[in-house]
C-alpha cells in the first residue's frame, strides 16, 4: 500500500512540466540508417516526446517498449512523417535518414514514405482485391511498367510476407475478406512491395493469435537481412525474440537503450527493471 | 367525453399502471429477498402493466373511430320516416350528407326542412351516446387490463421479454407505415391512370410524339382535340435533369473532396453550412434568378456568337437547377468521405501515396455507396423540380435535344393539367395521373439500378 502511494507521488511529479531525463546506455550504432537527435514532439501544448536521441542501424531490429501512453507510437510516426496528418502535432529536433534531415522543408514526404514503410497496429487493407492491395503502391510510384512486372512484384511480396501459399488462388478477392492475421501479413506485403529501406511496425501482432504471431516474427527475422526494422511491442518475449536492440520509453522520455540482451538481463535503470520484470504498467 | 380528453385519461391511467406494477414488483422482491429474485428488473413489470393498461384500450378506441360514422349514420337513417328512406339511393345520400352538415353546423345544399332539423338533432344525440359508450368501454378495458396484469405479477413472470416483444411489434408497425403509404400512393395513382388509359391507348401515351393536352370543352369550341404523346415531356425532363446533373455532380463531388480532405477545420466549419444554404433557398427564388439573369445572359452570349437562343431555354433551367442541387451531392459525399476510417488514409500515405492518389484510389471507392446515394438524391430532386422549369424553360412541349430551346417537364405538365377548373374525368386531368405513374416507375427503376450498382461494388470491395 505504502509503495503504491509512493509510486503515485513519483508519477505526479513526472507528469508536471519538467526537463527530459537522461538516457542511459549507448544510443549510437556503427552503421546508422536513421539518426534522431533531440527530438521533441508536441500535440498542441502537450509534449509527448522529450529530447529523444537514438540511432537505428542498418539491418537491425530495434524494439521499442514502454508503458501505454509513453509515446512509442508517436515517436515511430515521426520517423516517416506520418505525424504530418495530425494537425496539432509539431516535431522539433533532427531526424536524419541516410544523412538527410527528413523534416527539412525541401524534403518531399511522398518518396520518403515509400522508403520508410509502415505497418499499423490494426490491419488496414484497402477495400480492393488482394492483388490490387499489393500492386497499388508500385503502380503509383511507377516502379512497374508491364502486367508481368506487377505480377512478379505481387508474388514476391506476398511470398516474403508468407501469405502467397494461402492466397495465390484468390488474388482477385477482396483483401478485407481475409482473416486478421492474413490481413496483417497482407499489409506487410503491401509495405515491402515498394522496396522500402526501413519498415516501422506499430504493435503488428497485438490482434493476432500465437500462430500468426510466430509467422510474423519469423518474417521479421527474414526481412532483417534486407531492411531496417523498428518495432513497437507490448510483449517482452516478442521484443527479446525478434530484436537486436531495445529502447525503453517512459512518459515521453527515452530512459534506456542497449542491446536486447543487456536490457533484459542487466537493465541499468530502476524503471527499466521494474517494467520488464512486470512490476510496473 | 372528447377523444382528446379520453386519450389523456388513458395516458394518466397508464402512468398509474406503471407505478402500481413497479410497486408490486418491488414488494415481491423485498419479500423474496432482493431484486435478483425477480426474473426482470422492477421497471419492466411497471412497463408491462402500463402497456396492458393502454394498448388494448387504445385498440378499442381505434376500432370505434373506424366504425363510428357508419354505425351512427346507420342508426340515424333507420329512424328516418318511411317516406325519406324510400327515396332513390342518390337522393337519400344527398339527404344524409345534408343532415350531417346541418348537425356539424356547415352549409346545406338545399332548403332546411323540419324533418332534416329533427334528424340532425337525433344524429347529434346518437353521436353523444356513442362517445359516451366508447369512453366507458375504453376506460373499463384499461382498468381491466391493469388489474389482470397486476394479478399476474409474480417473480417468474418474464416481464422483460414481454415488454421487448411489444416494443418490437411497435417498431415493425412503424417501419411498415412507410411501405403502406407507398403502396397507397401507387394504388391511387394507378386507379386514375387506368381510367386515363381507357380513353387514350397506352401505346399512344408512351410512344406518341405530340403533347397537346388541350381538349375542346364544348362542341363548337375551336381548339385541338388533345394529343397525349408523352415522349416530348419525358424527353424534356431527361434533358433538364441531365444538364442539372452535369453541373451538380462534378461541382458537388469536387467541393466535397475539397471540404473533407483539403480544407482546414475552421474553413470547413464555415463553408459547409454556407453550401447547405443553397438547398434552403426557395425554388421560386431560383426561378427568378434563372428567368431574369441566367436566361437573358445565355441568349445574349448566344446572339454574340450568332446562335439563336430562345428566351426560355432548357439550358438556363438546367444550369440553375444544377446549382440548387449541388449541396445534395456535396454534403452527403463530404459526410461519407469523412467517415472513411483514418486507418485507410494512413495506410495509403504510409506507402507513399500522394493526397490525390489517396483520394482517387482509396477514399472515393470506399465512399462510393454514399456518393451514389447523394447523386440519386440529387437526381430525384432534379426530376421533381417544377418551379424553376416553369419560370425558365417554359411550357411548350418540344421534342428536342437542343438545350437552347424551350422544353417542358413531367412535373410542370402535371401541375398545369391539374390547375384551373376541370372536369375530373376528362382525359386532360387524368393524363396527370398517367404522367405521375410513369414518373414513379421511372424513378423506381433508377433506384433499383443504383442499388444494384452499389451492391455489386460492395461485393467486390468488402
Ligand atoms: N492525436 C493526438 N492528439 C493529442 N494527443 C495525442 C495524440 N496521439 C497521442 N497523443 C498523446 O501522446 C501520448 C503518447 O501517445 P502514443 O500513442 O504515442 O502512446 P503509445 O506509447 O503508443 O501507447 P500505446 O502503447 O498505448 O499504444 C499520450 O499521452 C497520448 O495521449
Ligand atoms: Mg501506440
Amino acid at each position: 500500500m505504502q509503495e503504491v502511494l509512493k509510486q503515485n507521488i513519483v508519477e505526479k511529479r513526472i507528469l508536471a512540466p519538467r526537463d527530459s531525463r537522461k538516457t542511459i546506455g549507448n544510443i549510437n550504432v556503427p552503421n546508422p540508417r536513421m539518426v534522431c537527435r533531440n527530438v521533441n514532439v508536441y500535440y498542441g501544448d502537450k509534449q509527448a516526446i522529450r529530447n529523444v536521441s537514438i540511432d537505428i542501424g542498418c539491418n537491425e531490429v530495434l524494439a521499442m517498449i514502454g508503458p501505454s501512453g509513453c509515446g512509442k507510437s508517436t515517436f515511430l510516426r515521426c520517423l516517416n512523417r506520418m505525424n504530418d496528418t495530425i494537425d496539432s502535432c509539431r516535431v522539433t529536433g533532427e531526424i536524419l535518414f541516410d544523412g538527410r534531415d527528413i523534416y527539412d522543408p525541401s524534403v518531399d514526404v511522398v518518396p520518403l514514405r515509400a522508403q520508410v514503410g509502415m505497418v499499423f497496429q490494426k490491419p488496414n487493407p484497402f477495400p480492393k482485391s488482394i492483388y490490387e492491395n499489393v500492386a497499388w503502391a508500385p503502380k503509383i510510384h511507377g516502379i512497374v511498367e508491364s502486367k508481368s512486372d506487377t505480377d512478379e512484384i505481387v508474388e514476391s511480396s506476398l511470398q516474403k510476407a508468407g501469405l502467397w501459399e494461402e492466397v495465390k488462388d484468390r488474388l482477385d478477392q477482396p483483401g478485407t475478406g481475409l482473416s486478421g492475421g492474413q490481413q496483417q501479413r497482407l499489409c506487410i506485403a503491401r509495405a515491402i512491395a515498394v522496396s522500402p529501406e526501413v519498415i516501422l511496425m506499430d504493435e503488428p501482432c497485438s490482434a493476432l493469435d500465437p500462430i500468426a504471431t510466430a509467422k510474423i516474427e519469423d518474417l521479421i527475422e527474414e526481412l532483417r537481412a534486407q531492411y531496417t526494422i523498428a518495432i513497437v511491442t507490448h510483449s517482452m518475449q516478442q521484443a527479446s525474440r525478434v530484436s537486436q536492440r531495445t529502447a525503453f520509453f517512459h512518459l515521453g522520455d527515452l530512459i534506456e537503450v542497449g542491446t536486447t540482451e543487456t536490457i533484459f538481463t542487466k537493465p541499468s535503470h530502476q524503471l527499466t527493471e521494474d517494467y520488464i520484470t512486470g512490476r510496473y504498467g | 367525453m372528447s377523444p382528446f380528453l379520453l386519450l389523456l385519461l388513458l395516458l394518466v391511467l397508464s402512468v398509474a399502471g406503471y407505478f402500481i406494477g413497479q410497486y408490486k414488483a418491488l414488494n415481491l422482491a423485498r419479500k423474496a429477498g432482493g431484486a435478483s429474485r425477480l426474473h426482470s428488473l422492477p421497471v419492466y413489470y411497471g412497463m408491462l402493466t402500463a402497456l396492458w393498461c393502454c394498448l388494448p384500450a387504445f385498440f378499442m378506441f381505434l376500432i370505434w373511430l373506424g366504425f363510428e360514422q357508419t354505425i351512427v349514420t346507420g342508426l340515424m337513417v333507420a329512424d328516418l320516416p318511411e317516406t325519406a328512406r324510400s327515396l332513390p339511393p342518390a337522393r337519400l345520400n344527398l339527404l344524409i350528407k345534408d343532415i350531417q352538415s346541418l348537425a356539424s353546423g356547415n352549409i346545406v345544399s338545399g332548403e332546411i326542412t323540419p324533418l332534416m332539423r329533427q334528424a340532425a338533432a337525433h344524429y347529434v344525440e346518437l353521436q353523444g351516446i356513442g362517445k359516451m359508450i366508447t369512453s366507458v368501454i375504453v376506460l373499463v378495458a384499461s382498468v381491466a387490463g391493469m388489474l389482470t396484469l397486476h394479478r399476474h405479477i409474480r417473480p417468474e413472470l418474464r416481464a422483460r421479454n414481454h415488454v421487448e416483444k411489444v416494443v418490437m411489434g411497435l417498431l415493425v408497425v412503424c417501419s411498415t407505415i412507410a411501405i403502406f403509404t407507398t403502396i397507397g400512393i401507387v394504388l391511387s395513382i394507378l386507379y386514375e391512370a387506368v381510367r386515363f388509359f381507357r380513353q387514350v391507348p397506352v401505346t399512344e401515351f408512351l410512344f406518341g410524339l405530340e403533347w397537346s393536352p388541350q381538349m375542346a370543352i364544348r362542341e363548337d369550341q375551336v381548339g385541338s382535340s388533345g394529343a397525349f404523346g408523352a415522349v416530348p415531356v419525358f424527353a424534356g425532363t431527361i434533358l433538364i435533369s441531365a444538364i442539372a446533373m452535369l453541373v451538380a455532380a462534378p461541382i458537388g463531388l469536387m467541393s466535397a473532396i475539397f471540404l473533407s480532405e483539403y480544407a482546414d477545420k475552421r474553413l470547413r466549419a464555415v463553408a459547409k453550412p454556407m453550401l447547405e444554404i443553397l438547398a434552403g433557398v426557395p425554388t421560386v427564388v431560383y426561378g427568378f434568378f434563372a428567368a431574369l439573369v441566367v436566361a437573358p445572359m445565355i441568349r445574349g452570349s448566344g446572339a454574340q456568337i450568332g446562335i439563336d437562343v430562345s428566351s426560355e431555354s432548357a439550358l438556363a433551367a438546367g444550369l440553375v437547377m444544377g446549382v440548387m442541387i449541388i449541396p445534395f451531392v456535396s454534403s452527403l459525399s463530404d459526410d461519407v468521405i469523412n467517415a472513411v476510417p483514418q486507418s485507410l488514409r494512413d495506410g495509403a500515405y504510409s506507402v507513399g501515396a500522394t493526397r490525390s492518389e489517396t483520394i482517387r484510389h482509396v477514399l472515393v471507392p470506399a465512399a462510393l455507396p454514399g456518393i451514389v446515394g447523394g447523386l440519386l438524391l440529387a437526381v430525384s430532386r432534379a426530376i421533381g423540380e417544377t418551379m424553376i422549369v416553369v419560370m425558365a424553360a417554359g411550357l411548350s412541349a418540344n421534342l428536342t435535344a437542343n438545350p437552347l430551346q424551350a422544353v417542358t417537364t413531367v412535373t410542370v405538365q402535371i401541375v398545369t393539367l391539374l390547375v384551373g377548373d376541370q372536369e375530373f374525368d376528362s382525359p386532360k386531368t387524368l393524363a396527370a395521373f398517367a404522367l405521375g405513374l410513369v414518373l414513379f416507375i421511372g424513378t423506381l427503376f433508377l433506384n433499383i439500378i443504383a442499388l444494384t450498382v452499389v451492391r455489386k461494388y460492395r461485393e467486390r470491395y468488402e
